[in-house]
C-alpha cells in the first residue's frame, strides 16, 4: 500500500531528506501510542481567501482547509523531511511507470465515501484532476501548468485511473503529490464547477463543522474515515491570528498548542524560556528561497559583469552564521531545494560567482567587473517587501553586503500589494528583493522561477534567455536521474554564474516550537505539507 | 425641533455621496489589484490566465465609472455585493464582526463615562487639591498611552502573573463567542481591550469634563444658587454637571463612533474580529467591495452619532433647539 519509491529519484533521497528535519525535546524520541480524543487548536496567520484548493496559492488555505479534503497521493507523513518520499493516500499502491514511463497506473482504495455518503470512485478522481489541468473556460486553475507533461486522465473502471503523459517526466509524480489537489465530488462538479469555492465537502480526516468569519474554522472527526483508527483527535479549530506576537502568546498561555507555518528564532526561544519543557521545537531546511533580483531592462543591470559584481559581494556562508540568529533563513543553496538529489554539494556550489570560499578575492573581483563595466561608483534601489521576516532584515543586509564594494543602494519598501504592482505591472525597479517558495520540493518545475519571463509566470528580471529555457525543457523530458542532475547543474551555472539572471541570498528555516501535547505531527520543508491532521493526537 | 431634525437627516445624503466618491476613486489609486496579490503573493509559480479570469470575475476589467455607478445603484437597493476576497455576501461579513466592534464600543463607552465624570467632576470641585493633581496625572497618563500598547502590557502582565501565581500562564481567549452563548467566555475576551481604550477616552472625556465644570462653576446661576443657600452636592449635580455635560456629550459622541470602526491596531493585539481588522485586512488584500461597504458603514455611524449627539444638545441646551 505505501510504495515509497519514486520511480526517477536515487533512493539515497530517503536518507539525505532525513537529515534535513531536526526535532528537539520529546518529539520523535521513542514510538508512543497514539492517544483518541481531544481538539486541537491552532493559529493561522491568514483567513484563507476561498474554499478551493484548486484554485488558491496560499496556505492560509491549507491549513484550515487540508483536513477535510483526501488526495491521490502524498509525502509521507512519517518521513516528511524526505523530499522525495511519496506515499498513496487514495490509491493502494504507489505505481511503477510503464516501460516507455508514460503511463502511471493508480488502484484505488473500495468503500471510499465523501463526508456526505456517496461513494467516491475514479470517476470523482478524473473530474478533479480535469478541473486542474484542462478547466472549463473562465475557471481558474493555479497550478495547470505543473502537468504539462500530461496527455489525458481516464478512468479504466470505478477504482482505476489512468495518467498518459506526453513525455516521461519526473516531475510528474511530485506534481500529483501537491497537497492542493482535494479530490472533490464529480457529482458536485457537474451540479455547479464554483461549488467548492464556497462549499466544503471532502472525504478526508475531518468533516466540515463551521467557518465564523474571520474568526475560525473548525472540523470534526470523520468516523467513516478509510485510514483505520484514524484520526485521533475528535476535532480541530484553526484560529486566525494575524500578528505574531500574538500567536506566541496564544501558544504561551494555552490558547493554541501549535501554529504550522514558523516563527523566527527569537520566538522559539522565548517561549522555550518561558515554557521549558512544555514546549517541543522541530526545525527544518524550508523549501522557499529569498532572491535578489535584478531589472535587466534597466542600465547597467542589463549588463551580466554588473550583475555578476552584486552577487560576488554577498557572504552567503557568512551571513548563514548570523542571520539564522535572527531571521527565519540560514541554508546557503543554489537554485534547487538544498537536501534534494538535484541539489548542488558545497563542493558544487563553491565554483558559482558569490560561493566562493575566499570572500576577499570575491570582492575584488566584484569591484574589478564593476571598474570594468564603468559602474563603480553605482547608486540604486532595491524594492523590498514590507514584512519584516525575512524580507527587511534580508534587504538590509544586502545592503551592507554591497557597501563593502562601494556601491550606495537604498531600500524601497512597500506593502505586498504596490510591492507586486512593481514586479508584475510597473516593472520600474532597479533590484527587487523576489522569493520562490513551493509546496512539494520539486525542483525540475520550481526552478521554472528563472527561465525568461514571456514563459514563467513569476520570473521577474526582464530578461528572455532561449538557453536556459531549452535547458529547462530538457531537464523536464530527462528520464534518468543523473540526466536530470547534469542538466540541473549547467542550468544552475547559466542562472547563478554567467548570466546571474538572479541572486539566491539565502534558503529558509522553519522552525516551529510547539507545545509538547502535540503528537503525531512532524516537521516537513514546506508549510504547505503535511497537514491533514489525521495522525496527530494530544497527550493529555 | 421637527425642522431642525428634518434638516439634518437630509444633510447626511450628500455627506455619505461625498464619502462613496472619495473612498472609491482613492482606493484604485493604490498600485495592484485583489488579484495579483491573491495569486502572485504567496511566491510561488503564478498563472496568469488564472490572474485574467480572477479581474473578470470581480469586474476589474471594466471601466472604473462601470463599477462606480454598479456599486452606487446596488447600494441604494441595500446590496452590498460579495467580499471580492471571499467571495462572500458582504452583510455576512459584515454580521459577526459588527457585534463584537458594537459591544467592546458599549462597553468602553461605559467604561469611560463611568471614569470620567466623576474623575472629571471631583478634580474640578477639589481644584489644585491633590486629589485634583491625582486625577490629572491619571488622565494625563491616559492620553499620553496609546490603547494597543496598554493592551500589550496588559496581555503580558496576564501573561506572566498568572504564569508567577498560578503556574501556568493565562491569557484572554483569541476568538469571540457571543455573550448569549458563553457571557464567561465573551467577557473575558472582551473585558481587557474595553478596559484598555475605555480608559484612553475616559481621559480625554474627564479631562474636558474638568474644564467644562471649571467654567460653569464661575457661573452667575451656580453663584446665585450658592447664595440662595444650595446645598453644594445640590448645585453641582442640578445646576453645574447637566451644563459642563454639553461638550462632554460630544466628545464621548464622536469616540463611540470612532470605537466602532477605528480600533485597528488595539484589535489586533487582542485578536479581536472586530471592524477595525476587517478594515485592515480589506485595505491589505485590495478588496474594493469590501473597503468601500466598511466605509460606508463608519461614515453612516458617524454621521448618525453625530446627528443623535445634536439632537442631545438640543435636548440639554432649549437655546439650540429654538434657534
Amino acid at each position: 500500500m505505501t510504495g515509497r519509491l519514486w520511480k526517477t529519484a536515487p533512493r539515497l533521497a530517503v536518507a539525505a531528506g532525513l537529515g534535513v528535519a531536526v526535532a528537539f525535546g520529546a518529539a520523535g524520541a521513542v514510538a508512543e501510542t497514539p492517544k483518541k480524543g481531544g481538539v486541537l487548536k491552532y493559529v493561522v496567520p491568514a483567513e484563507p481567501p476561498s474554499f478551493d484548493g484548486h484554485r488558491e496559492t496560499t496556505f492560509a488555505l491549507i491549513h484550515p482547509i487540508a483536513p477535510f479534503y483526501s488526495v491521490l497521493i502524498r509525502v509521507n507523513p512519517d518521513n516528511p523531511g524526505s523530499p522525495t518520499d511519496f506515499v498513496c493516500d487514495l490509491c493502494t499502491e504507489m505505481p511503477q511507470a510503464s516501460d516507455d514511463g508514460k503511463k502511471y497506473t493508480f488502484a484505488l482504495r473500495k468503500g471510499v465515501t465523501f463526508h456526505d455518503g456517496s461513494a467516491l470512485t475514479a470517476q470523482d478522481v478524473v473530474a478533479t484532476f480535469e478541473k486542474i489541468i484542462n478547466p472549463p473556460e473562465g475557471v481558474a486553475s493555479a497550478r495547470k501548468a505543473f502537468f504539462v507533461m500530461v496527455e489525458k486522465v481516464s478512468a479504466a473502471d470505478d477504482h482505476t485511473v489512468v495518467f498518459d503523459l506526453k513525455y516521461p517526466s519526473g516531475a510528474f509524480i511530485p506534481a500529483l503529490a501537491n497537497p492542493y489537489n482535494f479530490i472533490y465530488a464529480k457529482a458536485k462538479l457537474d451540479q455547479d464547477i464554483h461549488w467548492y469555492e464556497k462549499n466544503v465537502m471532502g472525504s478526508g480526516p475531518f468533516v466540515f463543522k463551521e467557518r465564523q468569519p474571520g474568526a475560525l474554522i473548525s472540523g470534526e472527526r470523520n468516523a467513516d474515515y478509510y485510514h483505520e483508527g484514524k484520526p485521533y483527535l475528535d476535532g480541530f479549530e484553526a484560529i486566525f491570528a494575524k500578528k505574531q506576537s500574538l500567536r506566541v502568546q496564544a501558544i504561551r498561555g494555552g490558547r493554541a498548542a501549535i501554529e504550522f507555518r514558523g516563527f523566527p528564532p527569537k520566538s522559539r526561544d522565548d517561549l522555550k524560556k518561558a515554557l521549558g519543557d512544555d514546549i517541543t521545537v522541530q526545525e527544518s531546511d524550508w523549501n522557499c528561497v529569498l532572491l535578489a533580483t535584478p531589472n535587466q531592462k534597466v542600465k547597467p543591470f542589463d549588463d551580466p559583469r554588473v550583475r555578476r559584481a552584486l552577487s560576488l559581494a554577498i557572504d552567503r556562508w557568512g551571513g548563514s552564521k548570523y542571520l539564522s540568529e535572527i531571521a527565519i533563513v540560514k541554508t546557503v543553496g543554489g537554485v534547487a531545494f538544498p537536501g534534494h538529489p538535484l541539489a548542488a554539494t558545497r563542493e558544487e556550489l563553491e565554483q558559482i560567482a558569490g560561493y566562493w570560499p575566499d570572500l576577499e578575492k570575491s570582492r575584488a573581483e566584484a569591484k574589478r567587473l564593476l571598474a570594468e563595466a564603468g559602474a563603480s561608483n553605482l547608486k540604486f534601489t532595491v524594492n523590498n517587501r514590507a514584512v519584516d521576516q525575512p524580507y527587511k532584515i534580508v534587504g538590509t543586509w544586502l545592503i551592507d553586503q554591497w557597501k563593502q564594494i562601494g556601491l550606495e543602494v537604498e531600500q524601497r519598501v512597500q506593502p505586498t500589494g504596490p510591492f507586486y504592482a512593481t514586479l508584475r505591472q510597473k516593472k520600474d525597479f532597479d533590484v527587487s528583493i523576489d522569493f520562490n517558495c513551493q509546496a512539494v520540493v520539486n525542483p525540475l518545475l520550481d526552478v521554472s522561477k528563472f527561465i525568461s519571463g514571456n514563459r514563467s509566470g513569476n520570473s521577474y528580471g526582464g530578461y528572455e534567455d532561449p538557453e536556459v529555457d531549452k535547458m529547462f525543457d530538457a531537464m523536464n523530458r530527462a528520464a534518468d536521474p543523473a540526466e536530470q542532475r547534469k542538466l540541473m547543474r549547467a542550468f544552475e551555472q547559466r542562472v547563478l554564474n554567467d548570466q546571474v539572471h538572479s541572486m539566491i541570498t539565502l534558503w529558509w528555516y522553519r522552525i516551529i516550537p510547539h507545545r509538547s501535547e502535540v503528537k503525531g505531527w512532524k516537521i516537513s520543508p514546506s508549510h504547505y505539507l503535511n497537514q491533514d491532521l489525521s495522525g496527530v493526537w494530544l497527550d493529555g | 425641533m421637527y425642522k431642525y431634525t428634518i434638516k439634518r437627516i437630509l444633510l447626511m445624503v450628500p455627506t455619505l455621496f461625498g464619502a462613496a466618491v472619495l473612498v472609491f476613486f482613492l482606493l484604485r489609486l493604490i498600485p495592484g489589484d485583489i488579484c495579483e496579490l491573491r495569486l502572485a503573493g504567496t511566491g510561488g509559480y503564478v498563472d496568469d490566465e488564472a490572474v485574467k479570469i480572477c479581474q473578470q470575475e470581480n469586474n476589474l476589467d471594466k471601466p472604473q465609472y462601470v463599477q462606480f455607478f454598479d456599486w452606487i445603484a446596488g447600494f441604494a437597493r441595500g446590496d452590498l455585493g460579495t467580499s471580492m476576497w471571499t467571495g462572500q455576501p458582504i452583510t455576512h461579513e459584515i454580521a459577526l464582526r459588527f457585534e463584537l466592534s458594537l459591544q467592546v464600543a458599549i462597553m468602553a463607552t461605559v467604561i469611560s463615562i463611568l471614569l470620567a465624570i466623576p474623575l472629571g467632576t471631583i478634580s474640578a470641585i477639589k481644584q489644585d487639591t491633590w486629589i485634583d493633581y491625582v486625577v490629572r496625572g491619571f488622565s494625563i497618563a491616559g492620553i499620553a498611552m496609546p490603547s494597543f500598547w496598554l493592551g500589550i502590557l496588559i496581555i503580558l502582565g496576564l501573561l506572566i502573573t498568572t504564569q508567577a501565581w498560578f503556574g501556568g500562564a493565562w491569557m484572554p481567549p483569541i476568538h469571540y463567542t457571543p455573550i448569549w452563548e458563553d457571557p464567561v467566555a465573551n467577557l473575558s475576551q472582551l473585558i481587557w481591550p474595553a478596559l484598555a481604550t475605555g480608559y484612553r477616552y475616559s481621559a480625554v472625556a474627564t479631562r474636558m469634563t474638568r474644564s467644562a465644570m471649571l467654567e460653569v462653576l464661575r457661573e452667575d446661576y451656580v453663584r446665585t444658587a450658592r447664595a440662595k443657600g444650595l446645598k453644594e452636592q445640590v448645585i453641582v449635580n442640578r445646576h453645574a454637571l447637566k451644563n459642563a455635560l454639553l461638550p462632554v456629550v460630544t466628545v464621548i459622541g464622536i469616540e463611540f463612533a470612532f470605537l466602532m470602526g477605528g480600533l485597528v491596531v488595539t484589535e489586533q493585539v487582542f485578536n479581536l474580529n472586530g471592524l477595525g481588522k476587517l478594515f485592515v485586512e480589506a485595505v491589505t488584500n485590495h478588496d474594493y467591495t469590501l473597503t468601500q461597504s466598511l466605509v460606508m458603514l463608519v461614515a453612516l455611524i458617524f454621521v448618525v452619532t453625530n446627528f443623535l449627539v445634536d439632537l442631545l444638545y438640543a435636548w440639554l441646551d432649549p437655546r439650540i433647539r429654538y434657534s
